[in-house]
């Protein structure tokens, strides 16, 4: 009895200890994301590659710029996450290269030249692979077409100066009594469309910050709108600091002629303004340089700490497979970023027609975006020019720094970060 | 009765067996380390919590303002001595911000000089008054007492888009306004005015827990010194003067500390009303540090590291100035 017990004992303690290498552990990553019906596409992974498991967090935008290099400073945060710091993170990226066949290489350089490059932190001597976009933001321009009508004002032709933007807009404002001609997200990052339409480099060949007869041209026309009531001073002259406001709402509302956001708001513009007023995107105004729209949005990376490096690679590479990246851009109504998508173009069954217009706008200027914007947004400093821009734009509108002690100032704080993150 | 007799008993006894089971412990530990040391064991707990929650951090933060790089982990810092206090501190002229390497932190100094004084006296005067108010015999006293005390009780942000949407361009003040044909105003888009409605903000959200300290403060003088005057026909300003005031001076000065503390911290209320604009005509100090340190990228540790140092040794020679001041009203008073 007493025999016959021990060994049902002993069995029992072999069981147990042998369960946890019963069943395979699954392989394990996560993937944290702004959207929660992204979800699609990790559920979607699992189930095609059966044994992986991904743990998909939704996380705010703020998150993204604000915990998310705190985590990753402290060698912890997600496997995978959305970044829109490009160039900012790039030490932290897993170079996926290792991880992927050579066919996969060539499609990740084919399809997403134009992002890797920011993506390496403007380092022109490295190979990397660091992720993918599927979808880019591009800076844009909405104008209320009713209130063109009403007022019996042309809309301006493609080609189009800013200033004749504002013409057109102060004139629409007067006759239909509209409270604001224009309006733009007090945001440098929508500034430097501006800025770059006048041939501001913004970055010069040193990698430090340009002040150059470009930038002080947008600088002076955005100081000078604010000055004669073209621009109101609730936005940029609302708030200081790097505080990011938009009064998209104004738009919405038919307060504002024409408003210089993103291409991410036309989700909200279907679904908010629906048919109570004719609304349309038009193409970039032009300054003396171009007509450039600044590409945004955020890119999926792998970050170096993971312990699962292949599986990121083939979850990233999941991601940017043609079908994937069509359904994920149907979902968001976003503007393709992969060489052949923004050729074949993106089919958007569940947006409006007056959507798949403006998508098709701002599809047909991914190409006229120049390098020197690329460039901009994937430089490292890039968000400590932005902040000191938006920051001493700000103070040039209260008064407190006229323009050129203002572009001194950028210039040293993008000096002194560079300094002090290098110190 | 007598259950209830025998259910205290029982109490008493199940109460007192902690204590018994530690009473040979503690005859040991006296023992060991004498009546003298004994107070220390006490103490023990809650000076480690005071260390781990209190003086590691200030320690940590004396360590961050000495190094440099964006890297978070000490180990990966570099050692900069007092670099980052030195940029702080350079300056072409103080009293010109812009000719100072860090101008933003100087005019947030700047801005501080003219909010703290204002604030704190605006606070305390109109804390005073209502408290005087509220400790007379008034109808629905407690009524009016909790009303004064609520903004206390709301988190600052809820306090500051309350204000918001009161004071934004399509708000309700200028609804209002509109309503009997007058223009509408900038509330918060002239530097002038939004500085005037940060100090009322941030008054109004924690004007209530002063009242209720100085309330405390007025209650504690007797009535009789009250009547007695009263008998000697003194009128309400002397009695103002010459009673209330200086019986009510260890707790204004009290008052007077945290305000004075609290006005100098003051982040959230304007961060979300002003983001410290417009221009900087409402960044505070702990804004420049919350933006060095957690808002501009790279982030610079180092550098708002030392300016919240020097912020907190402004205030520990401030703190020791009124203690002392405190100390020598006691003695004389």
């Amino acid at each position: 009895m007493a025999r016959t017990w021990f060994l049902g004992l002993t069995a029992a303690i072999g069981l147990a200890a042998g369960l946890p290498c019963a069943g395979k552990v699954p392989e394990s990553i996560s993937v944290q994301h702004i959207h929660a019906d992204e979800a699609v596409a990790a559920r979607r992974f699992m189930r095609e590659n059966p044994g992986t498991e991904v743990d998909f967090r939704v996380v705010s935008f703020q998150s993204l710029l604000e915990s998310l290099p705190v985590q990753l400073a402290s060698g912890e945060g997600p496997d995978i996450s959305m970044v829109a710091d490009w160039g900012g993170l790039s030490k932290y990226y897993l170079d996926l290269r290792p991880y992927l066949s050579a066919s996969e290489a060539a499609y990740f350089e084919r399809e997403f030249g134009n992002i890797l490059g920011p993506m390496r932190g403007g380092d022109p001597h490295s190979r990397a692979i660091y992720g993918m976009a599927g979808a880019v933001t591009l800076n844009g321009a909405f104008v209320n077409v009713t209130l063109f009508r009403q007022a019996h004002v042309e809309l301006p032709p493609p080609g189009a100066t800013w200033d004749d933007w504002a013409a057109a807009a102060r004139k629409v404002a007067k006759a239909t009594r509209t409270e604001m001609p224009m309006e733009m997200d007090r945001s440098a990052h929508r500034f430097a469309s501006l800025a770059l339409s006048y041939g501001a480099k913004l970055v010069d060949d040193q990698g430090r910050f340009a002040v150059d007869p470009g930038l002080r041209t947008a600088v002076e026309k955005f100081v000078a709108w604010h000055r004669d009531g073209t621009m109101p001073m609730d936005l940029w002259g609302a708030v200081g600091g790097t505080t990011h406001l938009d009064r998209f709402s104004d738009f919405m509302n038919g307060k504002v002629v024409f408003y210089f956001g993103g291409s991410w708001s036309l989700f909200l513009m279907d679904r908010t303004v629906g048919d109570a007023f004719d609304w349309k995107v038009v193409d970039a105004p032009c300054g003396t340089a171009g007509c450039v729209l600044m590409p945004g949005g955020a890119a999926m990376v792998a970050f170096k700490h993971t312990k699962n490096p292949r599986l990121c690679a083939r979850y990233l590479a999941f991601l940017a497979r043609a079908d994937n990246m069509r359904a994920a851009l149907a979902r968001h109504a976003n503007i393709p970023a992969a060489t052949t998508l923004v050729k074949t173009g993106v089919e958007y069954p569940r947006d409006s027609e007056r959507v798949r217009a403006a998508l098709a706008a701002f599809t047909r200027q991914m190409p006229n975006v120049p390098a020197e914007a690329y460039r901009f947004q994937g430089w490292r400093y890039q968000r400590a020019a932005l902040n000191s821009l938006t920051t001493r734009i700000s103070q040039i509108l209260t008064h407190e720094l006229d323009v050129d002690t203002a572009l001194a100032f950028v210039r040293r704080d993008v000096d002194l970060a560079i300094q002090a993150s290098s110190r | 009765m007598h259950s209830d007799g025998k259910a205290m008993e029982y109490l008493g006894a199940a109460a007192a067996l902690p204590a018994r089971a530690l009473e040979p412990v503690m005859a040991g530990l006296q023992r060991v380390l004498g009546m003298g040391r004994l107070p220390w064991v006490f103490l023990a707990p809650n000076l480690a919590i005071i260390a781990l929650f209190s003086l590691a951090p200030v320690l940590i933060n004396v360590m961050y303002s000495v190094t440099g790089t964006d890297n978070l982990y000490p180990g990966e810092r570099t050692f900069v001595g007092l670099a980052n206090f030195a940029t702080l501190l350079e300056c072409g002229n103080y009293l010109d911000p812009a000719t100072c390497s860090r101008d933003l932190f100087w005019r947030a100094v700047r801005n501080a000089l003219v909010f703290v004084p204002t604030q704190v006296a605006v606070m305390i005067g109109m804390a005073l008054a209502t408290a005087i108010a509220l400790n007379r015999d008034i109808r629905a006293r407690g009524f009016f007492r909790g009303i004064f005390f609520f903004p206390v009780m709301l988190s600052p942000v809820v306090v500051a888009m309350t204000w918001l949407w009161l004071l934004q361009r399509d708000g309700a003040l200028n609804g209002i306004l509109g309503l009997f044909g007058f223009e509408r105003v900038s509330w918060l888009t002239d530097p002038s005015r939004a500085f005037k409605w940060s100090v009322f903000v941030t008054v109004w959200a924690h004007m209530g827990f002063y009242t209720i300290i100085l309330l405390a403060g007025l209650q504690s003088i007797p009535a009789d010194i009250y009547e007695a005057a009263k008998m000697d026909r003194a009128s309400p300003w002397r009695v103002f003067t010459r009673i209330t005031l200086p019986l009510l001076k260890p707790v204004l000065l009290v008052v007077f500390i945290l305000a004075v503390i609290r006005s100098v911290q003051t982040f959230d209320e304007i961060y979300v009303l002003t983001g410290g604009g417009p221009g900087t005509a409402t960044k505070m100090i702990v804004h420049y540090i919350f933006d060095t340190g957690f808002a501009v990228m790279p982030r610079n540790y180092g550098l708002a590291s030392a300016a919240s140092l020097m912020l907190g040794l402004v205030l520990f020679v401030f703190t020791a100035i009124q203690m002392r001041l405190a100390r020598g009203g006691g003695a004389n008073g």
